[in-house]
C-alpha cells in the first residue's frame, strides 16, 4: 500500500493539473474522476487520452484543461500512446538527455476505448511491461457519439444502438468483466475504484503511479447525459453501485484480490447488499425495464449481479 | 569524391536499411514483422540483443501499434524509426494521417510489396501509394545502396524544424531487400555527426509562451487537441507549407550527403538518366530504373535517343523539375507498379501528367501498368515500349493511352 497519507484539507490544496473550465457537462462522472485522479500525481506526469468525452471537453484548441504535458493520437491508442512515451523517457534518461529523475505516465480512455477497439493495445502494451497507469473510466456507453454500446454497457440498459424495441428490452449481453481479464495479464496492479469513495480511488491512482510496471484502474464514472439521470445525482448512483454490488470496490495486487472497505462491509454483513432495483430506478436507461413485461430481464440482472459477487468474494478468498 | 573512407559491405536492402538506422542513434524502434520488411526487424533486434545500440526496440503486439508508439516517442523528443510492407502499412493508415498531423518526425522504410487480395508478398507499389495524401514524404530507392543512403538522410530531413514531417523510404520488396548487394557504409562517426542529435523547435502554448515541442513536464504543452473548424484548416495549411519547404531541404541534405559519401541521385528529387538530349523518355520509380537503365544504353548504342527520369521524391512532387525534364520531349511513357481503379491509369501518370497540363510543349504522354506482385518485367518489355514512344513520337498519336505490359490478356 502507498504510503501517501493526507487530510481532506491537504488534498484540496494539490494543485489542479486537470484544471477547471473544460467542457464537461453538468454532473459528469468522468470528470469528477480524472480531477481526483490528477492530483493524486507524486511528481512529473505526463498523460494521454484516447478520443471521447474527456478528450473532447479538456481540449477544444487552442484552450486545454491539461496543466501537464498531454498528447491524444486517436480512438483505440491509449496503451500504445503510453507504451512510446515510456520507452522514450527511458532512454532519453539513459542518453542524459532530459534531466528528470522520474516521469509517471498516465493513459486515460472511456470504456470503448479500453473494452472494445483499445483492448488490443492495452493487451499488448501491459504484457511488455511498460511502466505506467491506465485508468479506465467507465460511463458505459460510447458517450461522446451519442451513447451508443460498449462491451462495458451492462445488460438492460437501452442505449441508441441496443435501443429498448418491442422485441429486444435493451441491451441482452453481460458486461465484460475487464478488470479480471487485466488481473489475468499478471500485471502488479488491478484495482476498481468509484467517485463516491473518493479517497480510496485517490489512494488507489497513487499507488497505481508507484508501482513498478502497469497498473490498471477501472473507475465507475456516472455518465448523467447517456444514463438519463439526475445532474446532481451522480455521486448517490455511484455509491448504490456499491452498495448493491453492480460495481464493487476491490483491488489485486500480484494477482491477489481483496475486497476494498466499502465492499468488504457488505461482504461481512451480507444484509447490507441492497437490491438492484434500486439502483436500476435511478436511470432512465432501466426505465423499461420497469414495465411488467420485462420483470424477467431485472431477475436476470440481479441474478447477474449475485453471480458475479459470488465469484468476486470466492476471489477474495472469503466465500 | 567521397571526403570519408567507406567500407564495402555485402548488405541486402533490409540488412542496408537496419544497419543505416544503427549507424543513426536512433532512440526507439517500434515494429512489427512482414514480409518483406522482417529482415530488418530480426537484425534490429540482434543489435539490441548484442548491446549493439542504445536503442529502445518496442516489439509491439501490431503495425497501428508501431506507428503510435514511435508517434508518441517522437511527440516526447526521441528520434523515431519503423519499418513495415503492405498489409502492415495498410493497417497504420490511420495513424500515418495522425503522425504528420502532429508533426511527429518519424521515419519509415516501406519495403514495398503487394496489398492483399488476392494474398501475395512479391512487389509492387500499391502500398505505398494508397498512403499518398496523408501528409509523408515519400522517397524511393533504386537500390540497397541508395536506401541505406536514404535513410540516414531521412532522419535529417524529417527532422529539421522547419519541416517536422514523417518521411517513408520506399525500396522494393525481394528485389531489393532480399537481394546481396555491396553496399558503402560510412564510418558510424560520420553517420552521427551527419545526422547530429534530435532538436526540438521551440512553439507557443496556451499560455502563449513559446516552449520546446514536445511532452516535457517542465513546459507542459498539449498535443492533439480537439481543432475545429476555427483553427483545423490553417493547420493543415502548415502541413502544407512544410512539405512545399521539404523540395528545398530534400535537395540540401542529399548535396551534403554527397560531399561526404561521393554518391549522388540527381538533384534528389528527381534522377534523369541520358535525358538532356533524349527524344523519347520513360518515368518509373524504384528498382526497375535499374533495368531500364540498361535498356536505355542499349537502345543509346543503336542511335536511339532515350533516357529516363527516375522520381527519388514522390511526395513532395518535384513539378519544376517534372517540368524541367520533360517538356519538349516527343514521348513520355509513364510506367506504374501499381493501379488506381477505376481512375484514368497509374498514380505515377496521374502526377506527371497533371505536372505537365500547363506546359505548351508538353509530350505525349502514355502509361503503362507493370509488374503488379512482383510479376517480372524484363529488357525485352522495356524496350518493346521505347518501341511504342518511338511510334508515338513519329505519328504525334496515342493509339492506348494506359496499357498493362507483361500479362495474359
Ligand atoms: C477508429 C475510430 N472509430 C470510431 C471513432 C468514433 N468515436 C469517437 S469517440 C467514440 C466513443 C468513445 O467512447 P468511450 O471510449 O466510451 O468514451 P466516452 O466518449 O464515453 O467518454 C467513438 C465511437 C473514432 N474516433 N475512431
Ligand atoms: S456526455 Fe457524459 S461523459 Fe460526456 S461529458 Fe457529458 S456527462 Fe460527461
Ligand atoms: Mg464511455
Amino acid at each position: 500500500m502507498t504510503e501517501w497519507k493526507f487530510t481532506a484539507k491537504e488534498f484540496a490544496q494539490t494543485p489542479e493539473l486537470f484544471a477547471s473550465g473544460h467542457r464537461a457537462c453538468a454532473g459528469c462522472g468522468p470528470a469528477v474522476a480524472l480531477r481526483l485522479i490528477m492530483k493524486a500525481a507524486r511528481g512529473p506526469i505526463i498523460a494521454t487520452n484516447s478520443t471521447g468525452c474527456m478528450e473532447v471537453v479538456s481540449t477544444i484548441y487552442p484552450y486545454t484543461s491539461w496543466n501537464i504535458p498531454w498528447i491524444h493520437t486517436a480512438f483505440e491508442t491509449a496503451a500504445a500512446n503510453a507504451s512510446g512515451i515510456e520507452t522514450a523517457l527511458k532512454v532519453l534518461k539513459k542518453k542524459g538527455r532530459i534531466k528528470n529523475e522520474h516521469v509517471d505516465v498516465v493513459a486515460f480512455s472511456g470504456d470503448g476505448g479500453t473494452f472494445d477497439i483499445g483492448i488490443q493495445a492495452l493487451s499488448g502494451a501491459v504484457e511488455r511491461g511498460h511502466d505506467f497507469l491506465y485508468v479506465l473510466y467507465d460511463n458505459e456507453a460510447y458517450m461522446n457519439t451519442g451513447i451508443q454500446r460498449s462491451g462495458g454497457t451492462p445488460m438492460g440498459a437501452w442505449t441508441t444502438t441496443s435501443p429498448a424495441g418491442k422485441v429486444i428490452p435493451g441491451k441482452l449481453e453481460r458486461k465484460k468483466p475487464i478488470s479480471d481479464i487485466m488481473v489475468a495479464h499478471e500485471i502488479p496492479y488491478v484495482a476498481t475504484a468509484n467517485i463516491a469513495h473518493w479517497k480510496d480511488l485517490v489512494l488507489k491512482a497513487r499507488k497505481g503511479m508507484e508501482v513498478n510496471g502497469p497498473a490498471f484502474l477501472h473507475v465507475f464514472a456516472p455518465c448523467p447525459r447517456g444514463w438519463r439521470s439526475e445532474t446532481a445525482k451522480s455521486v448517490e448512483i455511484s455509491r448504490l453501485a456499491v452498495e448493491t454490488c453492480v460495481f464493487p470496490n476491490w483491488e489485486a495486487e500480484d494477482g491477489e484480490y481483496k475486497l476494498s472497505p466499502q465492499s468488504k462491509v457488505i461482504a461481512l454483513k451480507p444484509e447490507r447488499k441492497k437490491p438492484v432495483e434500486g439502483y436500476l430506478k435511478t436511470q432512465g436507461r432501466f426505465r423499461h425495464l420497469f414495465k411488467p413485461e420485462n420483470k424477467h430481464v431485472r431477475e436476470a440482472i440481479q441474478k447477474e449481479v449475485d453471480r458475479r459477487w459470488q465469484k468476486l468474494l470466492k476471489s477474495c478468498g472469503i466465500a | 569524391m567521397a571526403k570519408v573512407e567507406q567500407k564495402t559491405v555485402p548488405l541486402n536492402g533490409d540488412t542496408a536499411v537496419a544497419f543505416a538506422v544503427k549507424q543513426c542513434d536512433v532512440d526507439v524502434v517500434a515494429a512489427y514483422p512482414i514480409t518483406p520488411q522482417t529482415i530488418i526487424v530480426e537484425k534490429f533486434s540482434e543489435y539490441v540483443a548484442n548491446g549493439e545500440v542504445e536503442t529502445e526496440f518496442v516489439c509491439v503486439e501490431s503495425e497501428h501499434s508501431a506507428m503510435t508508439c514511435c508517434l508518441t516517442a517522437a511527440a516526447t523528443g526521441a528520434r523515431t524509426f519503423t519499418a513495415t510492407a503492405s498489409a502492415g502499412l495498410a493497417l497504420m493508415h490511420e495513424m500515418l494521417a495522425v503522425t504528420s498531423g502532429c508533426r511527429a518526425p518519424v521515419v519509415m522504410s516501406v519495403v514495398n510489396r503487394a496489398l492483399s487480395a488476392p494474398i501475395n508478398i512479391h512487389c509492387d507499389h500499391s502500398d505505398s501509394m494508397a498512403q499518398r495524401d496523408l501528409g509523408w514524404i515519400q522517397i524511393y530507392a533504386e537500390n540497397s545502396q541508395e536506401a541505406y543512403d536514404s535513410i540516414i538522410q531521412a532522419f535529417r530531413i524529417a527532422e529539421n524544424p522547419e519541416i517536422l514531417l514523417p518521411i517513408i523510404v520506399g525500396l522494393d520488396g525481394f528485389v531489393l531487400s532480399h537481394t546481396l548487394e555491396n553496399v558503402k557504409v560510412l564510418p558510424t562517426e560520420a553517420v552521427r555527426e551527419f545526422v547530429g542529435i534530435r532538436g526540438v523547435p521551440l512553439v507557443m502554448n496556451h499560455r502563449g509562451e513559446m516552449v520546446p515541442f514536445k511532452l516535457d513536464p517542465e513546459n507542459p504543452l498539449t498535443i492533439g487537441p480537439l481543432d475545429l473548424y476555427d483553427y483545423y484548416f490553417e493547420h493543415k495549411r502548415q502541413q502544407e507549407e512544410a512539405m512545399r519547404r521539404a523540395l528545398e531541404v530534400i535537395k540540401q541534405v542529399h548535396d551534403a550527403y554527397a560531399e561526404q559519401s561521393g554518391r549522388s541521385y540527381g538533384n534528389g528529387l528527381v534522377e534523369p538518366y541520358r535525358l538532356d538530349d533524349a527524344e523519347i523518355a520513360t518515368v518509373c520509380i524504384g528498382s526497375t530504373a535499374g533495368t531500364v537503365k540498361t535498356v536505355v544504353d542499349e537502345l543509346r548504342d543503336n542511335g536511339i535517343k532515350a533516357g529516363l527520369l527516375r522520381m527519388r521524391a514522390f511526395r513532395p512532387l518535384p513539378v519544376q523539375d517534372i517540368i524541367r525534364c520533360l517538356s519538349g520531349k516527343k514521348a513520355v511513357a509513364v510506367m506504374d507498379r501499381a493501379c488506381s481503379f477505376g481512375g484514368n491509369g497509374g498514380p505515377l501518370f496521374h502526377e506527371i501528367r497533371h505536372a505537365l497540363y500547363d506546359v505548351p510543349n508538353k509530350p505525349p504522354l502514355a502509361n503503362y501498368i507493370y509488374g503488379l506482385g512482383g510479376r517480372d518485367t524484363s529488357p525485352y518489355m522495356i524496350d518493346g515500349i521505347y518501341r511504342d514512344l518511338q511510334k508515338i513520337a513519329e505519328t504525334r498519336q496515342i493509339k492506348e493511352g494506359v496499357q498493362f505490359i507483361g500479362l495474359r490478356e
